[in-house]
């Protein structure tokens, strides 16, 4: 019984590290959809989103009370949430401005030329957003306010679940499902899957390519953020390099789930955020960054289309 | 008449046998076979999307056929890598042309010439006087190859500046450099006007004879293909609709439907 | 002997003549330079062996700290273990006939670990193209590092000392001399055109009989060989290692200097070495001058907001780098000699 709660614990644990993983990687996997290019940058607006919050809450912390809640009560339930919303929803919007701008100024210009040149500029981009907001806000670790009362959920017997874990799982659930609608019911998402189907076919069809390009970067890097968000509740402790990692683990979820499937990047990202606490739980802790690479490297010798891709073969 | 004609069968140099390829639902080309004898010029033509330069690839190495089997003088090529292909002696020039961008005309010609090298990077690196020779001969064989299609004058022009046509002709050059006993060409002649066309297949015809070896050739001018070719297979949709010499091809009804159906 | 190897051979010994004359000069005298002077040839060693790859050879490698990090911890244990029986070397200290051999002997085996490392690497690797080439490559240079924060005997995060700083300007210019060599020796045969023709289009280089895989291999073993080459000198340099010293942004400055020299240009890519060697050092300098407000010292002192815009400004304007394929430079250095 005790084996079956710890292997339910891990899970649960498995399940919130993987939404973040998973929010980042449906950003790299539709910008790799419609520009067949990975956005190197990407980590850093997950944390870019992190920091946002971190200068939007202090904004708002009188008027929401942030921080003066030990718990949830059936009173201030909705009008925490409110706030925390509020800041994760600015977050959002701030940095999907940064996504849009980074493409318009960096990547849109280089359209035409070789990926790698891309490939560079986005290694440009994302060395620049670490080392300047590493210059503007300093090095080190900064203490992310509390937007939600952190605490062990009680009545769950041995299953010790934070209120900041359900948070991330709840609302990866809502924001995948407000994803999946705009995607599959908007005529902007019909055109981006119209578009990471066939480019040229889509803007002789009237499309314009720009616009959808555009709304990509904005949907990825709001998703971005929201992850930033959502990770400094539970671990409120962020700096400029936060993003490193977690971007990179994402990429690999977005690769194991098929590059440009977007549902294949949700189960990616969970598959690794699972992977990555059982290595931790069986005892092999300092191996933790690691799976990720030797998971992606499993992947890219024995199934480069990872689950869900579908092949593409080089026209000759 | 028998006679010659399993004469020439066994002779063959290239066989395809029953090839077939899919890309996921779609057949690109469905159970072809094809002969090509030592020496024999063969035109392959068809419409649009017939499946032309599809063969092409499956000969290289490019793709795998889901069915089938091609043999070189009786060898098996299916599985074969690319470049190992091309070491039993098959080459070919590309539809949209792919020189080697950076760099220039001689060297574009030169690297071809790695398939017979008998010098190694250790020899790069020791540059000896038997490495040196074997640089000197290749310089030469490469500039005698650029001077019989006339280029050897842009041998420093970096590839990419030459005109449309003499690039086309520049792929030749280095297909011929790794001494191929089969050329496959796929539409050498596009974008060319009626008299360099008619130049080009001279030119065809001159490296056919004196390097002695087989052509597989691709051409949508029906007047240019029904000029050279010995013999002449007709794709539609990916099958096989007529073979034979031009003489026959010219008169058969399904070509000619072939042909009408898709002006 | 041939032209190409005399003219080596007499480099070497113009290093060896400088070494022997003037090492304790500079180094007694202008010590800041001097360690700038070192630096600048590990840096030249690693940047034009990473041309090989990421330039001529066209494929995109970020891990080249990676391969430093192997030779340097390679080198580093041998001296700490073997020295001392083979050549009786006892805390760094013996005669310099005793030293430079067993500086030799570590840097070989720096050179030999790390071109095990790069095949190791480069075999599973070449089913892949471009960013993907990238990331693996980065994730392999990420695992070293943290293999080696994890292994007891490498010092792990205490990291690891190096008995003797046997690191003098004949080792590292020489290898700088060989490096150099070896590359354009090797690119400037009909073999090494091979290599040129991966990077233009492999279906093609295919087509034309030049087994790619062998290439991409080729040009990962060497340029790895060097970089361990490279490590050996940093570790009998600074005498100290971390694995931090061999991070990601180890890698990225290699590829800053790569990229602005320009893809597939050695003589670039030497320029932009000896360049962005001394600009963070320079820049370092002008911060702590009246002439800069306090604000923006930091802005001076941290070389990757630098190397970031270089990157992007570079991709916008000159993806081919300061150099381009090298033939600008040549023409310019034509010009000025026939004036
Ligand atoms: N890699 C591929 N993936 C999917 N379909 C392909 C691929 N290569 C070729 N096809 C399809 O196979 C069919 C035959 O194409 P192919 O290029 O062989 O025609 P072709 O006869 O050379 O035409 P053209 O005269 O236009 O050159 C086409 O429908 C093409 O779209
Ligand atoms: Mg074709």
């Amino acid at each position: 019984m005790d084996k079956l709660i710890e292997v339910l614990q891990q899970l649960v644990n498995g399940v919130s590290l993987g939404s973040i993983y998973a929010l980042i990687a449906l950003g790299y996997t539709m910008v790799y959809g419609v520009l067949r290019f990975i956005n190197f940058a990407h980590g850093d607006i997950y944390m870019l989103g992190a920091y946002s919050g971190f200068l939007l809450a202090p904004l708002f912390a009188h008027t929401f009370k942030f921080g003066e809640f030990d718990t949830f009560t059936p009173e201030n339930t909705l009008f925490i949430l409110s706030g925390a919303g509020l800041i994760m929803v600015l977050s959002m919007m701030i940095c999907a401005t940064i996504g849009v701008l980074i493409e318009r100024i960096a990547y849109r210009p280089l359209r035409e030329r070789p990926r790698l040149n891309v490939l560079i500029t986005a290694i440009g981009v994302s060395l620049f957003l670490q080392n300047m907001t590493q210059y503007r806000l300093g090095a080190d670790p900064k203490a992310f306010p509390q937007l939600i009362p952190v605490y062990v959920i009680e009545g769950l017997g041995n299953l010790t679940i934070l209120t900041s874990q359900l948070a991330i799982i709840v609302a990866t659930i809502i924001l995948l499902i407000i994803l999946r609608f705009v995607v599959m019911k908007t005529k902007i998402g019909l055109a981006m899957r119209a578009l990471s189907f066939n480019p040229t076919a889509c803007s002789i069809m009237g499309v314009n390519n720009d616009v959808v390009i555009s709304f990509t970067f904005a949907l990825g890097s709001a998703l971005a953020a929201a992850a930033g968000i959502l990770v400094s509740m539970d671990s409120p402790s962020i700096n400029p390099l936060m993003g490193n990692l977690p971007g990179i683990k994402a990429f690999v979820a977005a690769v194991l789930g098929g590059i440009g499937n977007i549902s294949g990047a949700a189960l990616g990202g969970l598959i690794i955020g699972i992977l990555e606490t059982f290595v931790v739980a069986i005892g092999f802790p300092q191996w933790r960054d690691g799976i990720a690479f030797a998971v992606l490297i499993v992947i890219l010798l024995f199934k480069p289309t990872g689950i869900l891709g579908r092949v593409e073969r080089e026209k000759v | 008449m028998a006679g010659t004609l399993t004469g020439r069968l066994m002779e063959s140099l290239l066989k395809l046998n029953n090839c077939t390829i899919r890309f996921g639902g779609l057949t690109a080309v469905s159970c072809f076979s094809m002969a090509i004898a030592k020496g024999e010029l063969v035109g392959l033509i068809g419409p649009n999307g017939a499946g032309k330069t599809t063969v092409f690839n499956m000969v290289t190495g490019v793709y795998r056929p889901t069915e089938g089997e091609v043999l070189l003088a009786g060898e098996r090529l299916n599985g074969l890598k690319p470049y190992a292909i091309t070491g039993k002696g098959i080459a070919r020039t590309f539809q949209n042309i792919r020189l080697f961008g950076s760099l220039t005309v001689f060297d574009n010609v030169r690297a071809a010439f790695n398939l017979h090298l008998k010098h190694g990077p250790i020899h790069a690196l020791t540059r000896g006087k038997a490495f040196l020779n074997e640089e000197g001969a290749i310089e030469k064989r490469t500039l005698e190859l650029l001077k019989i299609f006339n280029l050897e004058r842009f041998r420093k022009a970096m590839c990419k500046s030459l005109p449309y046509g003499d690039q086309r002709r520049l792929e030749i050059v280095r297909a011929l450099a790794t001494e191929p006993k089969l050329l496959l060409l796929d539409e050498p002649a596009a974008g060319m006007t009626p008299t360099e066309k008619s130049n080009l297949m001279k030119l065809i015809e001159f490296v056919r004879e004196t390097f002695d070896i087989s052509v597989l050739l691709v051409e949508h001018d029906m007047r240019v293909v029904m000029g050279i070719c010995h013999r002449i297979y007709v794709l539609d949709y990916g099958v096989q609709i007529a073979e034979g010499p031009p003489s026959e091809i010219r008169s058969d009804p399904r070509v000619i439907e072939a042909y009408l159906g898709e002006a | 002997m041939s032209r190409s190897l005399l003219n080596l051979v007499f480099a070497l010994v113009l290093c060896a003549s400088i070494s022997f004359f003037g090492e304790n000069f500079i180094a007694s005298n202008f010590a800041y330079y001097y360690d700038i002077l070192i630096s600048i040839g590990v840096n030249i060693i690693l940047a034009t062996s990473l041309n090989l790859v990421n330039g001529y050879t066209g494929q995109f490698s970020l891990g080249h700290a990676g391969f430093m990090a192997v030779g340097a911890y390679a080198s580093a244990s041998w001296s700490n273990h073997l020295d001392p029986i083979i050549f009786g070397i006892v805390n760094g200290s013996g005669n310099p006939v005793a030293t430079n051999a067993a500086m030799f002997v570590s840097m070989l085996f720096a050179g030999a670990m790390a071109a095990i490392a790069g095949f190791a690497v480069g075999v599973p690797s070449l089913r892949l193209k471009g960013d993907y080439l990238a990331i693996v490559t980065l994730g392999f240079g990420e695992i070293i590092r943290v293999a080696i924060l994890n292994l007891d005997f490498l010092g792990a995060s205490r990291g690891l000392s190096v008995p003797g700083t046997y690191t003098n300007l004949f080792w590292t210019y020489g290898s700088v001399v060989l490096c150099i060599y070896v590359v354009l020796s090797l690119v400037h045969s009909t073999y090494g055109r091979g290599f040129l023709t991966v990077r233009d289009d492999e279906v093609a280089a295919e087509a034309m009989g030049i087994n790619t895989t062998k290439y991409k291999v080729a040009a990962f073993v060497v340029a790895a060989f060097f970089a361990g080459v490279a490590g050996a000198l940093y570790a009998h340099f600074k005498a100290f290692l971390t694995p931090e010293g061999f991070n990601f942004f180890r890698s990225v400055d290699v590829v800053v200097i790569v990229i602005l020299g320009g893809m597939g240009s050695t003589i670039g890519v030497v320029f932009a070495a000896v360049l962005l060697t001394i600009l963070p050092e320079a820049l370092r300098g002008l911060a702590h001058t009246e002439f800069v407000p306090a604000a923006y010292q930091v802005l001076l002192e941290n070389r990757l907001i630098l190397y970031s815009l270089l990157l992007i400004i570079l991709m916008l304007t000159r993806p081919q780098g300061l150099f381009g394929d090298g033939t600008a430079f040549k023409k310019w250095l034509g010009r000025s000699r026939a004036d």
